[in-house]
């Protein structure tokens, strides 16, 4: 039995996030002794790209060269995978957790006869049933849950597993599948998409600015800390909502969800809402003039000080590492 | 114009997360139970599509007896009648299958619910009943305008949004900016107690899943403190230490 993952691309490039959830296959092909792990990408993407899921642990990779597939069309989406995934004889789906991939895999859920299960940690636990720990409560508490099919679909958190960067370079077959014309009865009109932009959701490292930030025109600071971290940036609640800062960038419970490997918050106190939203993250540097301020209880390391005199100083000293 | 809602009945976002009986069940102890603040965006978008369209709002929960004053607090909140499905909503399956049955029974035109819950964050439900009932689902939705038949959204993306065009019937996993949360007056708090609300027993009992028990995640240690004139420090701690620079 083979194990299907489905990759996005973004501009071109394979995600990390879908790279990842080959990894995750890979491990889980290994756990359970074979099965082909086989990626599938919809678009129209450059080949080269697509046989790099070789090294984090495909088998070999699906190509279904279509440009209507190009947009994230949710219906198509999900009836191109059902039929990779029927004509690959899978018995189990991989994906990672992201707008589209969440959209796609609730539809294959019935379009499979699967059980799903969302924001996957760990690899599943065989050796009674089959269980699987996922997040809950918005990275408060983890559930054991155990999953009655026969068919499986695990969207796989970030950092549930190491990303692998040693397979072989994977075997690209295009295919082609028939999808009927009501799949895309929902038509995507435009995109208002930031270009050149780490996109928060894959970002290893994150910088994010609250309030103590005290206006738009300070994120120069954030930005030049992001840009020699290689790191994306977000920001808190309150600096969305007043719109400092766009909607994609607002990190906590009803905002994004982040697990990157360093997580810098700046100018942000630390309500339990924003910390939801980055409680998964490997470590937590905190800044903030107010040593009361909550956060630094959630954090690794902190710095007590005034973010306008750190956050240049901080920069220098990444720079100088290199 | 027929518009379902369906919400959850989950804890406040400032609420501790603890787990009783060897860890197999949520500790409801101190908590206070809220309608989801993603369905609160929805029902707010929908009170506003009600008034616009002179549609008629229907809420579902799938929920025990104690979810029903959340479910009248949607009621003050503007929705005309409410159903509660009696069923602990332990499994997206079983859940998406009893929006499915009610959804069939009735035929909206439109059914919008949160992006996800807050307790189990599938964000998974919507797209299901969409399947179920062969009907485009979209989310993250972010905006929703409806033009006779037409309905414009904008859904949010890694990175910024897209902008869709669909027709009714459609369902739709909302988020803010949606609308803004509309608090109950005392008028509707009045009116919400005397509005219909039926109570129907489950279609089917088969779950995909099952939760088995819960966990907490490891304490965090005590915060390194690190001068703030000495920054150096921290990037070799995050160097050698954390080696994560």
């Amino acid at each position: 039995m083979s194990i299907l993952v489905y990759i996005e691309h973004a501009e071109g490039s394979v995600k990390k996030t879908s790279l990842e959830a080959v990894s995750y296959a890979r491990a889980l092909s290994e756990k359970l002794s074979g099965g082909e792990v086989v990626a599938v990408a919809l678009g129209t993407i450059d080949s080269d790209e697509l046989s790099k899921a070789g090294h984090a642990g495909a088998d070999k990779v699906l190509y279904v060269e279509d440009e209507n597939l190009n947009a994230g069309v949710i219906q198509a989406h999900a009836e191109a995978i059902a039929q990779a995934y029927k004509q690959t004889g899978a018995n189990t789906l991989v994906l990672a957790k992201s707008s589209l991939g969440d959209a796609v895999a609730a539809r294959l859920a019935f379009k499979l006869d699967a059980a799903l299960v969302s924001n996957v940690v760990e690899l599943p636990d065989t050796a009674e049933g089959y269980k699987v720990k996922r997040s809950i409560y918005t990275g408060k508490a983890f559930a054991d849950t155990s999953v009655n099919k026969e068919h499986k679909i695990l969207a796989v958190k970030k950092n549930a597993v190491d990303l692998k960067t040693d397979g072989a370079t994977a075997s690209v077959a295009k295919v082609s599948f028939d999808i009927a014309a009501d799949n895309f009865a929902t038509k995507i009109t435009s995109t208002d998409k930031a270009t050149g932009d780490i996109l928060l959701p894959e970002a290893d490292i994150v910088v994010s600015g609250g309030r103590g930030m005290k206006g738009p025109e300070n994120w120069g600071m954030i930005e030049d800390l992001a840009k020699e971290l290689v790191a994306g940036t977000g920001c808190s609640k309150p600096v969305s909502d007043i719109g400092w800062r766009p909607h994609h960038e607002h990190v906590g419970q009803t905002g994004v969800k982040v697990a990157p490997s360093l997580y810098i918050a700046v100018g942000i106190s630390g309500a339990i809402q924003h910390l939801a939203g980055v409680n998964s993250s490997k470590y937590i540097v905190v800044i903030n003039k107010d040593a009361e301020a909550p956060f630094f209880k959630a954090a690794d390391y902190g710095i007590v000080g005034d973010a306008f005199e750190v956050l240049p100083k901080l920069t220098e000293a990444v720079k100088a590492l290199k | 114009m027929k518009i379902l809602v369906c919400i959850t009945h989950v804890p406040d976002t400032t609420s501790k997360i603890q787990f009783t009986d060897n860890n197999t069940k949520f500790d409801k102890s101190g908590v206070q139970f809220i309608i989801g603040p993603y369905d609160d965006y929805a029902l707010a978008r929908a009170v506003e599509l009600k008034e616009q369209l002179g549609a008629s709002l229907t809420v579902l929960n799938i929920g025990e007896a104690d979810t029903e004053p959340t479910l009248r607090k949607a009621l003050a909140i503007g929705a005309d009648d409410a159903i509660r499905v009696n069923a602990f909503p332990s499994d997206s399956h079983f859940v998406a299958k009893q929006i499915a049955a009610i959804a069939k029974e009735n035929s909206y035109d439109l059914i919008l619910m949160g992006r996800e819950s807050i307790d189990f964050n599938g964000g998974m439900v919507h797209g299901m009943v969409g399947e179920l009932l062969g009907i485009p689902s979209v989310s993250p939705v972010m905006k929703l305008e409806i033009e006779g038949e037409a309905v414009k959204m904008a859904r949010e993306i890694e990175g910024g949004k897209e902008y869709l065009e669909a027709k009714l019937p459609l369902i739709a996993g909302c988020q803010e900016p949606i609308a803004e949360w509309k608090i109950p007056n005392m008028r509707g708090i009045m009116s919400a107690r005397t509005k219909p609300l039926k109570v129907v027993e489950p279609v089917g009992e088969e779950k995909a899943t099952e939760v088995t028990g819960y966990q907490l995640p490891p304490a965090k240690g005590a915060v390194k403190l690190i001068d703030a004139d000495n920054v150096e420090e921290l990037v070799k701690l995050l160097k050698n230490e954390a080696k994560v620079l």
